[in-house]
């Protein structure tokens, strides 16, 4: 027997939960605000900035892959991009990283649209490969190009702590609350767009290709939308990542692993969803980095197993991700 | 007879050395109900799908309204006001029955609360209002059918093409169906349905099409098809005529 449940089908009802929504999100705003009260460790506070930054990534990650439907394991070239754009400009030109965010974002952008315009023709698992391979062909470029530093990488000059170049060396705290707003600001993009005409074409895309385009779905055009804003974001938090850690190198922002991190969390926690990747990143990030660092440089390969493990468990017994748990059963399937 | 809203003027299509359509001509006039018919393989769902833009003419044009569609995108001849179902249904399955109908009225309003009212108003018509805040893939499958008429119709389509819309239904599944069309040919939506089932399509139609190894093979009125010698011969053989 199905039972009967006030379902946000009217007007009205969605407007209401759509409110409820942002409560919530500005409930766990406001407790994630306050947990530097709490937590004042180094190495704590370093691993709660992390964790915003890949659920901020994923997040942005997410509008892509879990939206629009196309799988890209090549986001480290975005985010890449935007630590590098950020660095070049700080460093040669001492041009604030806010505004080197920004370029950062909108070169991301325009080049997701370039490699979109022939990768969108390719469909399901070849779509990944590219994505996986046009990553590898940035990470190598930036290894041999006198521009990026090359294998060097780029160390940003030691100054004063200051809100304009993002630099802060006697406390963590504002990259707390940096990586914080990072992380609502995607939140928030992908709020609105859930509700906008993009995120019907674009799940509409995911699910069933020919019949959005029976319905006037632009099916190209919304793939290449969705890139670039995925792109954009993706960039910011590279170029947020670069002025944290204020050295950058090929590996340390562009390896295959990071495009992997900013998929897991996604994957994990719900892919396509408003909260999955911040609850995936929540659980996976915490977990890794405690990891790594009690087994050590030895154990350099654990947290990889560890993400492998979770992966299967979620993919086994919640392929929806773990956010599915805190879902109301609405499967009262009729007959 | 109204001016035809469809016209298909010597349309040929081929894949390869297969010719799935052979210089068919036919037109649909403005409110009319027409029914597809012919055994598989005689080029209906090219037909069909040719109107819809999945597939280009190899030669020959189809007219809508008078505009030559070989120069409208699939996507944008929804706009124009054409609309269609899938024979297998399509539903987007990780969004509720309501979201799927909001994205066909997306492209007839602007905000996605209009698109929503629009898309109620819709899943009332056809029937599964009560059903709206259900995932899409749990809807039985008579139920899908009628989700993929509500996500057509709330196009607000000119020319509605209904691909095998009553195939696997129940006898009373199918009668709802066939007054589901009725009403919405009588909203002024004009109707190309391609079917299988005879006994459903023929009380239905206005006129008919027979389609034969990709040719008209005839077209009439219903009760004319039905005991048309050629049409029996088309279907069940030579050996089943009754002399």
């Amino acid at each position: 027997m199905a039972v009967v449940t006030p379902a946000p089908v009217t007007n009205a009802a969605h407007v209401t939960h759509r409110r409820r929504q942002l409560a919530a999100g500005g409930v766990v705003l406001v407790a994630v605000a306050l947990l530097p009260l709490f937590v004042t460790d180094i190495f704590l506070l370093n691993v709660l900035v992390l964790t915003l930054l890949y659920a901020a990534v994923s997040q942005s990650w997410n509008i892509l892959g879990g939206y629009c439907g196309q799988i890209s394991l090549g986001h480290a070239l975005y985010f890449g991009i935007g630590a590098y754009c950020a660095s070049l400009l700080y460093v040669n030109f001492e041009i604030t990283p806010w505004l080197g965010m920004l370029s950062g974002g909108a070169l991301s952008a325009l080049l997701a649209l370039a490699l979109g315009y022939p990768c969108f023709r390719l469909k399901g698992h070849y779509f990944v490969i590219a994505t996986i391979v046009i990553a590898e062909i940035g990470l190598l470029l930036a290894l041999n190009l006198e521009l990026t530093g090359a294998a060097l990488g780029i160390q940003w000059p030691i100054g004063d702590d200051s809100w304009l170049t993002l630099q802060f060396a006697r406390s963590k705290l504002p990259y707390v609350y940096l990586a914080l707003a990072l992380l609502a600001v995607t939140w928030l993009v992908t709020w609105v767009i859930e509700e906008s005409r993009w995120g019907y074409w674009w799940r509409a895309v995911k699910d069933n290709p020919e019949a959005a385009q029976s319905l006037g779905v632009d099916i190209f055009r919304s793939k290449m939308a969705a890139a670039a804003v995925s792109a954009f974001l993706t960039a910011i938090g590279g170029a947020f990542y670069a002025a944290f850690v204020a050295y950058i190198d090929p590996d340390s922002v562009m390896a295959f692993r990071f495009s992997l991190l900013f998929a897991l969390p996604a994957v994990l926690g719900g892919i396509g969803t408003l909260w999955g990747p911040a609850l995936g990143a929540a659980i996976l990030i915490p977990l890794t980095e405690v990891t790594r660092s009690y087994a050590g440089g030895s154990g350099s390969g654990l947290d990889l197993v560890l993400y492998g493990v979770l992966i299967i468990v979620v993919a086994l017994l919640r392929p929806d991700g773990i956010v599915s748990f805190l879902h109301r059963p609405t499967r009262n399937r009729a007959g | 007879m109204n001016a035809p809203l469809l016209q298909v003027v010597d349309v040929t299509c081929r894949f390869g050395g297969l010719v799935a359509n052979a210089g068919i001509n036919l037109s649909v006039a403005a409110g009319e109900i027409l029914g597809l018919i012919g055994p598989n393989g005689a080029g209906k769902s090219t037909l069909f799908n040719q109107i819809a833009g999945v597939y280009r003419p190899t030669s020959g044009r189809i007219l809508f309204n008078g505009i030559d569609l070989a120069s409208v995108a699939g996507p944008a001849r929804c706009a124009l006001g054409i609309s269609r179902t899938f024979q297998v249904p399509r539903s987007f399955d990780s969004m509720s029955v309501l979201d799927n109908v909001i994205v066909g009225a997306l492209v007839r309003h602007r905000t996605t609360a209009a698109a929503r009212r629009a898309a109620l108003s819709t899943l009332d018509y056809v029937g599964l209002a009560a059903r709206a805040a259900a995932p899409a893939a749990d809807l039985t499958p008579p139920e899908k059918r009628r989700l993929e008429m509500a996500r057509a119709l709330a196009t607000q389509p000119r020319l509605l093409l209904l691909d095998e819309v009553m195939t696997g239904l129940t006898p009373t599944e199918a009668q709802h169906g066939v007054e589901l069309v009725r009403r919405v040919r009588g909203l002024g939506v004009t109707v190309i349905m391609v079917e299988h089932v005879m006994e459903i399509v023929m009380p239905l139609v206005d006129r008919a099409v027979v389609l034969n190894l990709g040719r008209v093979l005839t077209e009439g009125r219903p009760h004319e098809i039905v005991k048309n010698d050629a049409v029996i011969t088309a279907y069940l053989g030579e050996r089943h005529r009754v002399a």
